[in-house]
């Protein structure tokens, strides 16, 4: 039976405090996700349960228990505090997705200071704009990750302090970093928790936009209520799971999923860090026995892409539970996991603002393949006219998805731009930016993004930011940069791009520039293609027509071209 | 053939890694990370480009460029 029973039932006497009671929080008393990600589940008896199974490159594994995880933290946490981290001061996690990472995100929250994780595969034009933007006060990294920071540590004065995990001795540390080895630290048994509220801030995640630079979504502590139910209801997890989140916690995913709502849920969870093959993840599937298994549609397809034959070498019977996020699941990867595992992925729609699931398929309900499910209990969502922002009352018309605000792990604003906050909501209404329309039983069917952001491999890229990293570029005079359709990513990022005189687009020219975004951004912003033009689209006042290039890779409709400038 | 390592080896080095991590001819590129899946498209193109080739996508997955050995045996694959 699983958690949520009947999707029914549920939205009929539905009410965060279920949550709450569950968790024994009562509104105004002190909630802190460090704690009850470790410190409470040990006192729940569960102290010596495994937490956390590690696996990094060639198969080296470390396995933490709820104890050890509640020590590490506390130790991490007390160090933080030594070097005197302030509660709500920015702590950066940039790294690969080693142990330290997510015990270090237990320990900053401990402590009440905001956990800022990053991607390790930014590059250094990436990490600066966010660690700027957020004055961040500490990063902690990995020596491979300690070059990105160097080269533009100096523009960073804000950055007090940089704590290298794995430090090796016989080389000299730079410039405010400082070598913290978790292993040869004494663990800290006794802790005080910093006793931070509900509205106290939590997490920083950054996510980009159409326009402007990428923005820190704000999350405080009482997310916990809504990741911790969404974990139990859909994720459906249970007492025995073995549980794998593929996400990187340098998303939100991997950190609402990856991180609160296993430890909160009190599961042994498995973290594989080594980069992606079909063979390694089944047999990391197989050794571990995982039976609840929570990924994205991309690595889906790159399974689906790997073949039968592959699925066939191992036995991964153990799988009992399957979900997918981060870009609309196509009805044949339902079916063909259906096929393959004997049961399908269940396709969960939110994002880094909304942090927790909003509109999902539940355990037990009917799936319908390629839908995105019906809202949560306690969600209200609708889809809206685009122009009157009023609920369409039509089933299979297409609008913007719409939610009420009010849930618990709503993000609470953009760090230091309310404004941009406040143009997410339209008569009363959250715009999460996503179109779909809803049939006659509720089910909501994605349909694409309201506007450029490009969503590839379950992550958005803004085009703003890929083009103003191309006109860095010495022979790039201007550039355009739009989403192309991709059997495996969904999208992938494609770039148009108008050479200064005396550069003349070749095949060395387009895989330097290929390389200069992937350096600057990161390997998810680089352009898989370029395509080199005389000029590019412009509206009469000189805008850059995107929708005109997108249409085109689209193969749709151009559209209305009147404000188009004349050649 | 060893030239032929040696070019991409040093490609591989000069591109994708940012510390003094030692990269052998059959270090794991992909499945050890150091390579990602988007940037295996400029590791493509880089051997396209160089040795005057085309290699189709479906080719090109993660297991055949998981090291130096690997790639340079799918390059040898469409080398005329």
């Amino acid at each position: 039976m699983s958690h949520i029973g009947s999707y029914e039932d549920r939205i009929k006497h539905f009410d965060w405090r279920i949550a709450e009671k569950e968790l024994d929080y009562t509104p105004g008393s002190i909630i802190n996700i460090g704690w009850y990600c470790s410190d409470r589940i040990c006192q729940m008896g569960k102290a010596e349960k495994k937490a956390l199974i590690w696996e990094g490159l060639g198969g080296v594994e470390k396995t933490y228990t709820y104890n050890d995880i509640r020590l590490a933290s506390n130790t991490i946490g007390h160090f933080l505090r030594g070097l005197g981290i302030q509660p709500e001061d920015r702590v950066c996690l940039f790294m690969d997705k080693i142990p330290e990472l997510y015990l270090g995100f237990l320990g900053i929250l401990k402590i009440g200071a905001i956990a800022q994780p990053l991607f390790s595969a930014f590059g250094d034009e990436s990490l600066f704009i966010r660690l700027e933007n957020a004055e961040t006060r500490a990063i902690i990294t990995q020596k491979k990750h300690v070059p990105k920071v160097r080269k533009i540590l100096d523009k960073m004065p804000f950055l007090e302090f940089v704590i290298v995990v794995d430090h090796d001795p016989a080389k000299p540390l730079g410039e405010r970093e400082i070598s913290f080895h978790l292993e040869n630290t004494p663990a800290v048994d006794e802790f005080e928790v910093h006793p931070t509220m509900a509205e106290s801030p939590s997490v920083l995640h950054y996510t980009s936009g159409t326009t402007g630079q990428p923005k820190g979504v704000k999350h405080v502590h009482y997310s916990l209520i809504s990741q911790y139910l969404t974990s139990k209801w859909v994720l459906d997890l249970q007492e025995d799971d073995i549980y794998w989140c593929t996400a990187d916690p340098g998303w939100v995913t991997g950190t609402s999923y990856g991180i609160i709502g296993a430890f909160s849920n009190g599961v042994t969870q498995c973290v594989l860090d080594a980069g992606f093959s079909a063979e390694a993840w089944y047999r990391f599937i197989q050794k571990h026995r995982i039976s609840m298994w929570y990924s994205a549609p991309t690595a889906i397809r790159s399974l689906m892409k790997a073949g039968e034959e592959a699925v066939r070498k191992f036995d991964l019977s153990s799988l009992r539970h399957l979900a997918s996020v981060g870009e609309p699941l196509n009805s044949e990867a339902v079916i063909w996991s259906e096929r393959m595992f004997g049961k399908p992925f269940l396709d969960t729609y939110w994002q880094t603002e909304t942090g927790s699931m909003v509109i999902t398929n539940f355990p037990d309900m009917k799936i319908k393949p390629g839908s995105m499910g019906k809202p949560f209990p306690g969600i209200e969502a609708t889809v809206v006219h685009p122009e009157t922002y009023e609920p369409i009352r039509e089933s299979g018309k297409v609008g913007l998805i719409a939610i009420k605000p009010g849930w618990p792990a709503m993000m609470r604003t953009y760090w230091r731009n309310d404004e941009a906050f406040r143009n997410k909501f339209k008569n009363g209404w959250y715009l999460p930016g996503d179109r779909s329309s809803i049939d006659a039983e509720g089910y909501f069917w994605f349909v694409g993004r309201d506007d450029d952001v490009i969503n590839t491999g379950g992550h958005l890229v803004s085009p703003f930011e890929v083009e103003s990293a191309l006109l860095e570029h010495p022979a790039v005079a201007e550039s355009a940069v739009v989403a192309k359709p991709d059997f495996v990513n969904m999208e992938v990022v494609k770039a148009f791009v108008s050479l200064k005189p005396g550069n003349q687009g070749s095949k060395e020219l387009d895989l330097e520039i290929m390389n200069f975004v992937r350096k600057k951004l990161s390997p998810l912003a680089m352009p898989q293609e370029i395509e080199f033009v005389d000029s590019l689209p412009k509206t009469r006042s000189g805008k850059i027509m995107r929708r005109i290039l997108k249409a085109k890779e689209w193969g749709e409709e151009i559209g209305d071209t009147s404000t188009l400038e004349d050649d | 053939m060893e030239d032929m390592k040696e070019v991409v080896r040093e490609y591989v080095i000069q591109e994708y890694v940012e510390d003094d991590t030692e990269i052998k001819y059959d270090t794991p590129l992909i499945s050890g990370g150091i390579v990602d899946s988007f940037s295996m498209v400029s590791l493509k193109r880089f051997l396209e480009n160089k040795y005057n080739i085309s290699i189709p996508d479906d080719k090109a997955t993660p297991e055949a460029f998981d090291s130096v050995n690997k790639i340079i045996t799918l390059v040898n694959e469409f080398l005329k």
